[in-house]
This record gives C-alpha cells, sequence and structure tokens, in this order.
C-alpha cells in the first residue's frame, strides 16, 4: 500500500509537471500579447518592449535550452520564465495578475472560501438527494416510485447547467421582480442565512447533474449487491428484509459511490466556473474566466496548476478509499 | 460465413437460416430490437427529428434566424408559436437554425476525435513499453483535467471560430476514445489468431489494420454515440459563454443573450435551453441502449 501511493505520487508529480509545461508553452505559442492588453491597443513598440521587460517576458521561456551548433550543445538557464514560475509555486509566491497589479496568491486564498463552500454545499446536495433516492429507485425495482427517479435522473443528466442557472435566475424578475441577493458576495461568518440565499441556489443547480449520476449509480450498484449470493445467504438465516438490505446491501454498494463521488468533485469545477459567472460569485471559477479573457499568464497558470493538483490529490483518495472500503483490494 | 456456403442452397437448420438474411429479415430484426428498448427508439426519434431540423432548416423555420418583426413585447401568437425576443426575432426560427451549429459540430468533432483516439488507442496498446508508457501518461494528464477549463483555454486562446470550436472538442474526445480502445486491443492482441497473422509474417501495419482495428471499431462506435450528448453540452456552455462560433444561430448563446439583456422574456431563454435538453437526451438514450445491446460490458462506465 505505501509503495502504491508512492508511486501514485510520483506520476501525479509528473502529470503536474506536463501540464504546467503544456499551459506555459500553450499561452506563450498563440496570438495574443498581454502587454497589447495592458496599454489598450495604442502603445508604440518601445513601450510594449518596456512593458514585456517589466512582467519579464523579454526573458528565455525554458530554463535548459538545446543548441546543435554550439559545442556545449546543452545549456542551463536559471534566468528563464519557467523557473521563475516553478520557484514560484514551491514557495507560495504565484506571480502576480497583469489585470489588478495585485499578487496572485492572496487573491486566491480571499477568493478559495466561496467556491470550496459551492463545493461543500453542492456535494451536500447530491448526497442527500442521490443516495436516498436511489436507493428507494433500486428497492422498488420497476415501480412507479422507480421509474420516476429514473425519468428524473435521465433528465437531470441532460440539462445544461447554465439553462437552469438562468432560468432560476431569471424567472422571479419577469413573474414577481424578485432578483436574489447576489451581487455582494456575504461570508458564511457575516451572515450565515444571507449567505446561504446567496450559495444555496447555484449549489442546487449544479448538484443536479451529479445527483442524477450518484441515482443511477446508486440504484445500480444496490440491485448488483442484492443478486449476490451473500444477500440470499442473510435472507436465508431469517434476517428480516430492512436488515438484509440496510445492513448487508447498503454498505457493500455504497463503495462505488463513494468513488464517482469523489471524481465527480474534480467535474465539478468546470461547472463551478459556469455557475459563478452566472450568479456572480467572486470564486475561484470567475477568477479563472476573467484571467483567460485578459491573457493573465500568472494567474492563468496557477489557476490551471490548481484545478491539476485539486484533481491528481482526489483521484489518489478515491484510491486508498477503496482500498479502505473493500478489503479485497489490494495495491500491489 | 464463407463464400461457398453462401452460393450454396440455404441451409436450414430447424428454423433458422444460415444463409445471408433478406433486407425484409433484418427490418423485421430491427423493429423487433427497437421494440425491446423503447427508451432508445424514443432517443432515435429526438436525434433524427432534430437532424431533419438542422439539414432543412430554412424550409421548416417561418423565418430567417436573423429577421426582426416588429412585435418585441415578446408574446406569444400565431405568427410566433414560441413568441419573439427583445429584439423582435422569432424565437421558433432560431430554436430550429441553432440545431444547425450544434449538430454539425457534434458530429464533426467526435467522429474526428473518435478516429484520432482509436488510432492512438491501437498503437499505444500493439505497441507496448515505452510509446505506450508515453502516450498514457498524455492521457491521463489530458483526464485529469476539467474538460471545460481546457476548452476554454484553447478557445479563448485562439480566438472563437468553428475550426477553433471543432479542433478543441476534438481534443476533449481523444483521450476518453484511446484509453477504452487501449484497453481493448490489450485484451485482443493476445488471441491466437493475431499470432497465428505474426507468425506468417505479416508486418505489424497489415496485423493492425486487418486484424485489430475491425475488431475494436465496433467498441469505437459505441462509444462515440456516448459521447455525442457531453459534446453538445460543451458546445452550449462555450457559446453561453461568449466563446461560440460568431454570426450564427445558437441554443447556448441565445441563452445568454436573454439573461444579459432587458426587457427579460423567459421564452427567449426557455425554447433554445430546453432544445439542449431534448438533444442531449436523445443521445444519452440511444448512446445507452446501443452500449447495453452492443456490449453489456461497458455497462455503467458513464
Amino acid at each position: 500500500m505505501q509503495t502504491f501511493i508512492l508511486r501514485r505520487i510520483l506520476g501525479g508529480i509528473v502529470i503536474l509537471i506536463i501540464l504546467s509545461v503544456t499551459v506555459f508553452a500553450l499561452l506563450r505559442i498563440v496570438p495574443g500579447d498581454p502587454a497589447i492588453r495592458i496599454c489598450q491597443l495604442n502603445c508604440g513598440p518601445g513601450q510594449i518592449d518596456a512593458i514585456h521587460h517589466q512582467l519579464g517576458l523579454d526573458k528565455p521561456y525554458f530554463p535548459v535550452s538545446v543548441d546543435l551548433t554550439s559545442p556545449k550543445f546543452v545549456t542551463f538557464n536559471t534566468d528563464s520564465q519557467y523557473w521563475k514560475y516553478a520557484k514560484g509555486v514551491l514557495t507560495f509566491d504565484l506571480g502576480t495578475s497583469n489585470v489588478d497589479h495585485k499578487p496572485v496568491f492572496p487573491t486566491v486564498r480571499k477568493r478559495l472560501p466561496v467556491t470550496l463552500e459551492l463545493m461543500v454545499l453542492t456535494l451536500i446536495f447530491t448526497v442527500v438527494v442521490g443516495i436516498p433516492f436511489g436507493i428507494v429507485s433500486a428497492i422498488f425495482r420497476n415501480s412507479i416510485p422507480d421509474y420516476f427517479v429514473r425519468l428524473t435522473a435521465i433528465f437531470g443528466l441532460a440539462v445544461p447547467v447554465f439553462w437552469v442557472a438562468t432560468l432560476v435566475l431569471i424567472i422571479p424578475i419577469a413573474l414577481w421582480n424578485y432578483a436574489p441577493p447576489i451581487g455582494r458576495y456575504v461570508g458564511i461568518t457575516d451572515d450565515p442565512w444571507l449567505n446561504f440565499k446567496q450559495l444555496g441556489p447555484p449549489a442546487a443547480v449544479l448538484a443536479l447533474g451529479s445527483a442524477a449520476g450518484i441515482m443511477r449509480l446508486m440504484r445500480s450498484s444496490l440491485l448488483e449487491v442484492l443478486r449476490q449470493d451473500y444477500m440470499r445467504t442473510a435472507r436465508a438465516k431469517g434476517l428480516r428484509d430492512r436488515v438484509v438490505v440496510l445492513r448487508h446491501g447498503l454498505k457493500n454498494s455504497l463503495i462505488p459511490v463513494i468513488t464517482v463521488l469523489g471524481l465527480q468533485i474534480a467535474g465539478l469545477l468546470g461547472g463551478a466556473l459556469i455557475v459563478e459567472e452566472i450568479f456572480t460569485l467572486p470564486g475561484l471559477g470567475d477568477y479563472t474566466f476573467k484571467a483567460l479573457a485578459n491573457k493573465d499568464f500568472d494567474v492563468v497558470q496557477s489557476m490551471t496548476l490548481y484545478a491539476g493538483v485539486s484533481v491528481v490529490v482526489l483521484n489518489l483518495l478515491v484510491d486508498i478509499s477503496y482500498a479502505w472500503l473493500d478489503p479485497r483490494i489490494r495495491y500491489s | 460465413m464463407s463464400r461457398d456456403i453462401a452460393a450454396s442452397p440455404p441451409l436450414i437448420v430447424g428454423e433458422v437460416s444460415l444463409d445471408a438474411p433478406t433486407l425484409g429479415a433484418r427490418l423485421r430484426k430491427l423493429a423487433t430490437v427497437g421494440r425491446q428498448n423503447p427508451l432508445g427508439l424514443l432517443g432515435l426519434i429526438i436525434i433524427v427529428l432534430f437532424t431533419i431540423c438542422a439539414i432543412f432548416a430554412p424550409l421548416i423555420a417561418p423565418y430567417s434566424a436573423t429577421h426582426l418583426s416588429n412585435t418585441t413585447d415578446g408574446g406569444y401568437s400565431a405568427a410566433h408559436i414560441f413568441g419573439t425576443e427583445r429584439l423582435g426575432r422569432d424565437i421558433f426560427s432560431r430554436t430550429i437554425y441553432g440545431s444547425r451549429i450544434s449538430m454539425s459540430v457534434a458530429f464533426i468533432s467526435v467522429v474526428l476525435g473518435s478516429a484520432v483516439g482509436t488510432l492512438v488507442g491501437i498503437v499505444s496498446g500493439y505497441l507496448g513499453g515505452f510509446v505506450d508508457s508515453l502516450i498514457q501518461r498524455a492521457v491521463d494528464t489530458a483526464i485529469a483535467f476539467p474538460a471545460l477549463l481546457l476548452l476554454l483555454i484553447i478557445t479563448q486562446a485562439l480566438g472563437p471560430s468553428f475550426r477553433t470550436i471543432v479542433f478543441a472538442l476534438t481534443l476533449a474526445v481523444i483521450p476518453g476514445v484511446t484509453r477504452i480502445v487501449r484497453g481493448a486491443v490489450l485484451s485482443e492482441k493476445n488471441n491466437q489468431y493475431i499470432e497465428s497473422a505474426r507468425a506468417s509474417g505479416a508486418w505489424a501495419p497489415r496485423v493492425l489494420l486487418r486484424h485489430i482495428l475491425p475488431n475494436v471499431i465496433a467498441l469505437a462506435i459505441i462509444v462515440m454515440t456516448t459521447l455525442l450528448g457531453g459534446i453538445i453540452l460543451a458546445e452550449a456552455a462555450l457559446s453561453f459563454l461568449g466563446l461560440g462560433i460568431p454570426n450564427a444561430a445558437s441554443w447556448g448563446r441565445d441563452v445568454s443573450d436573454a439573461r444579459n439583456n432587458y426587457p427579460i422574456h423567459i421564452q427567449s431563454a426557455f425554447f433554445p435551453g430546453a432544445a439542449i435538453t431534448l438533444t442531449v437526451l436523445g443521445f444519452n438514450l440511444l448512446g445507452d441502449s446501443i452500449r447495453d445491446i452492443a456490449d453489456p460490458r461497458l455497462r455503467g462506465s458513464r
């Protein structure tokens, strides 16, 4: 198990390095110069060079350069953009935004709670709705409630998040002239109720798709377990149906559900970006989206790395929990 | 079935004919499959309807997508059955025209992405060793990354256009297909017929094309149908965020247009979004059915 975790961590680091190099290079290769955005299209060539120098964009990209004509062949240069970026990441210095000229790390610390709270609420909604309905659907298979749950799940997987979010926002405005209290974000410690009114609707919208997925998975997983021999044995022992299903069935059928729940959080990062835009929440998704539009190199690099780290860590946790929940699974 | 049997009179074993089935028999078989999978059939009907809308949009839609009528109050009427949006454009017509972008982008990128993904998966699985680990690390990286973020980076970087969107969505399709096809190749590779083909001196590309490809292509097609719904959602989300194809009627952009402008008309957000939902629903239902019929091993893979 320990060697497995160690190997996965090393693999994760390799993935993150590939990811950071790719995003780093992609940002610089494609057309679009941050300097032009900074001086609003009307700057001379000297000014552009000055901005480049100020942002450090005139330095070589990568610390290693290969020159086939020179006798040294490979030269190593610590005064390069990627070296500075990598060193910064290791010392929690994520650079400076080109747009508001503030350092990235404090901004991330300020915005992270919003996204984190949105994620936690979404996860709570997903579990509270998805698991019980999935169980009901499996136990009363092919009954009216089962069909209802399955139909809802099919629709839940097909509706676009941005559409439901838009309708949730504009229907009350159009019909009752009521707008939810969004616009100025209020922290959970300042006013919990107002905070919930701001974050509850976006979380519920975001949870639609994931809850639908969990419902379907919970249903099929429980049905699979109900077919197992040990369930028949438990019944044959004379245990009551409720005990058989809840004690023996549920516990075993939850394993794949927990796995997928972990993987869903990673997918929710993209959805969070959309709902944060629609409900104007000052979270990390909103930060990423604006940075992308403004070619804010340091912010985009930091946020993609953050997404990558979240996914790698979540995947590792899922694998570990898998072995922990199901003693039959052994990693070597 | 070998040729000489097909050429001889039909060989009857009990009620089952070993001869090639006639067209009528094939259709009857298809009808049976449809009856046994009503939801899949429903999905197919939805997709066929939307495909017809996309191809014959100018014939079906009462107005062009940009026609401005002078009713801007948004109300429903016989002339505008879904109402009009804030500028007086007919929502029904725009919804019909919107299917063009969604359907064409989704089909093109899923087919391209699956083709590339299948090839990469075959090479990766068949060659193994260093090439395989290299490709699989790249696939790990791509899968480990939120798809929407990847799409946003590419479309923001290259600027929104039809080509950019198709390119970005194609890239999003490749890793998943690669992984599944590679798995299939790995299990196919050790079969005896591959070994005998190799022993008889066939060189690698021939083994890949003649023996392995036909066996994984069915799998690739199944994976393709399950991917289409997600790609339609992704394209709509990009359009909604303002990174869709410029100057074209698009469902995602119409929803965002309805949100960002006054006066607010619910119907101008509702109908385009409902069209997205229906299309994705159709693809999901069909994809699930095809997967269940063709390959029960994949059940629950999405």
